[in-house]
């Protein structure tokens, strides 16, 4: 490894989300030096990602500027995959390895969607709801081509209000939640005026697309790439032919990174004190991984914990008052868009549970546990290593992820030899 | 003034030998579903196209001026590239 791809940081943030961005800035802010890492080829993260056609909301322009004028040295396109020892991570880019010391980290590294596997699910064209928006905001045409929208979550609704701005046609909302929990959830959100005005907006937007609660995918079908879907809508199966099928079960939090460093989880989320510290001193986290709550959650956890991590515990315990509110949005969208038990039955035996390794679902029945699963049938072996997968099983069978070992994503030789090298 | 050259900002690459133009910044697996290509081929020999768009899933994968394995979703295209599928 030749000693130019060292860096030494006061405070070192992974993900460049919202989250990551607050953190860094205000680490930056106070004094601190600072890097931020991230896989993705700009900041902004999922939620702040820019079209190609697009500009910055007013929201992510800000915090870009926060820190370019806060001198905080980022670095994309970089995936970290190991921790050779404490206070140092490795990430590799596209030709290159680089070693990140650091004094104090915080881990914001997001959220990904859930995907449950439902006959046909891996046609072509079937994609997250998330999935099919970044790659229209990544120049996939999408004018004049019929979408159905399914899953859970309020991303569902800005997705299809994304696309159908973009000229899509889209045929279908279908959202597993009941209308009743849907309603309370509504009736809950006075305490956030904001999202009250989004909710509206977007309802203004798909004005005369059909919203079906109760409802969900049954299966997709089509030969080289997706052609119809069938739904159970309120108890009714329809058939509805499309081009794009954009599907997404809520979120899950990114937290493989928090398990490789041997930071404490519990039901799922990273645990973390007042001030977003993990159960390892000086490893913070902010954002997704300690609980889905949205973008404004993520905002005033990441600022925390930047301060935090910057040693200006007093200004973090500042916004403990704001970050208590935004917490009740997150319980609540955890209550409204819990799985109904159903989804459970969508599989069929043959169908693909495990994208990489094409392991069916008859197969993983066979087996009482994650770990048997994966010696048994190589079920989450594959190159996403169980991310896709996991979360998927997991709602299925009730399996727990075990520990993750490095590297935590596919890593090339030369990376995995150089480590072994300063070994 | 003059209008923009919309053209211009094109890119122009290779999928399996086909020419595709995308639009300036547009990322690989974008020009893989232009040029009506799946990315890859399953182990049970399905095909299979992008899923998450965001580089966790792998399903996007691709050979890129032939590098294997490149999640062409968090790859931009760049003029004259040589994209194959199928892995």
């Amino acid at each position: 490894m030749n000693s130019d791809s060292q860096q030494r940081f006061d405070v070192l943030v992974i993900g460049g989300g919202p989250a990551g961005m607050a953190a860094a800035a205000l680490a930056a802010e106070s004094g601190s030096r600072v890097g931020m890492v991230d896989d993705n080829a700009s900041a902004g993260g999922q939620i702040w990602r820019r079209a190609l056609n697009g500009v910055e909301t007013v929201e992510a322009a800000r915090w870009s500027e926060r820190l370019r004028s806060a001198n905080v040295t980022t670095s994309f396109g970089k995936r970290v995959f190991d921790q050779p020892e404490t206070g140092v991570l490795l990430a590799e880019g596209d030709d290159d390895l680089c070693e990140l010391r650091y004094q104090n980290l915080v881990v914001a590294t997001g959220a990904r969607e859930r995907f449950l596997p439902f006959p046909g699910w891996t046609l072509p064209n079937v994609m997250g709801a998330g999935g099919l928006q970044a790659m229209v905001k990544s120049g996939l045409p999408i004018r004049g081509k019929r979408v159905v929208v399914a899953g859970t979550g309020p991303l569902l609704l800005a997705v299809a209000a994304y696309l159908r701005k973009q000229g899509a046609e889209i045929r279908i909302i279908c959202e597993q939640a009941s209308w009743i929990r849907l309603a309370g959830f509504g009736a809950s959100l006075w305490k956030h005026p904001a999202k009250v005005s989004q909710g509206l907006q977007l309802r203004k937007e798909l004005a005369s697309v059909p919203y079906a609660t109760n409802s969900w995918p049954l299966a997709a079908h089509g030969g080289q790439r997706l052609e119809s879907v069938t739904i159970s809508r309120n108890g009714k199966t329809e058939v509805i032919p499309c081009d794009f099928l954009a599907c997404g079960f809520h979120l899950v939090p990114n937290v493989e990174l928090p398990l490789l460093l041997g930071c404490q989880i519990s039901g799922g989320y990273v645990q973390v004190d007042d001030l977003q510290q993990t159960s390892i001193k000086g490893i913070f986290c902010a954002g997704e991984p300690t609980g889905i709550g949205g973008v404004e959650l993520a905002l005033v956890e990441g600022q925390i914990a930047g301060l935090a991590a910057a040693g200006e515990s007093k200004r973090a315990r500042s916004l403990f008052g704001e970050r208590r509110k935004t917490q009740h949005f997150a319980r609540l969208l955890d209550r409204t868009f819990r799985l109904r038990p159903e989804l459970k039955d969508l599989s069929s035996a043959e169908t693909i549970v495990c994208r990489c390794e094409d392991v069916p679902c008859s197969r993983l029945r066979e087996h009482k546990s994650w770990r048997a699963a994966k010696l048994y049938t190589r079920c989450g072996m594959g190159p996403c290593q169980g991310r896709i997968c996991g979360p998927a099983t997991q709602f299925l069978f009730e399996w727990n992820p075990d520990s993750v070992r490095p590297p935590v994503l596919p890593a090339r030789v030369e990376s995995l030899a150089s480590l072994a090298k300063s070994n | 003034m003059s209008t923009p050259n919309l053209a211009a900002r094109d890119v122009t690459l290779s999928v399996n030998g086909a020419r595709v133009s995308v639009p300036l910044g547009a990322t690989v697996a974008v020009a893989v579903a232009m040029a009506g290509q799946a990315c890859r081929v399953s182990v049970s020999g399905e095909p299979r196209g992008a899923l998450c768009g965001m580089g966790i899933c792998f399903e996007c994968r691709v050979s890129i001026n032939g590098k294997r394995h490149c999640r062409s979703c968090q790859i931009v295209c760049e003029p004259g590239m040589e994209v194959e599928t199928d892995e």
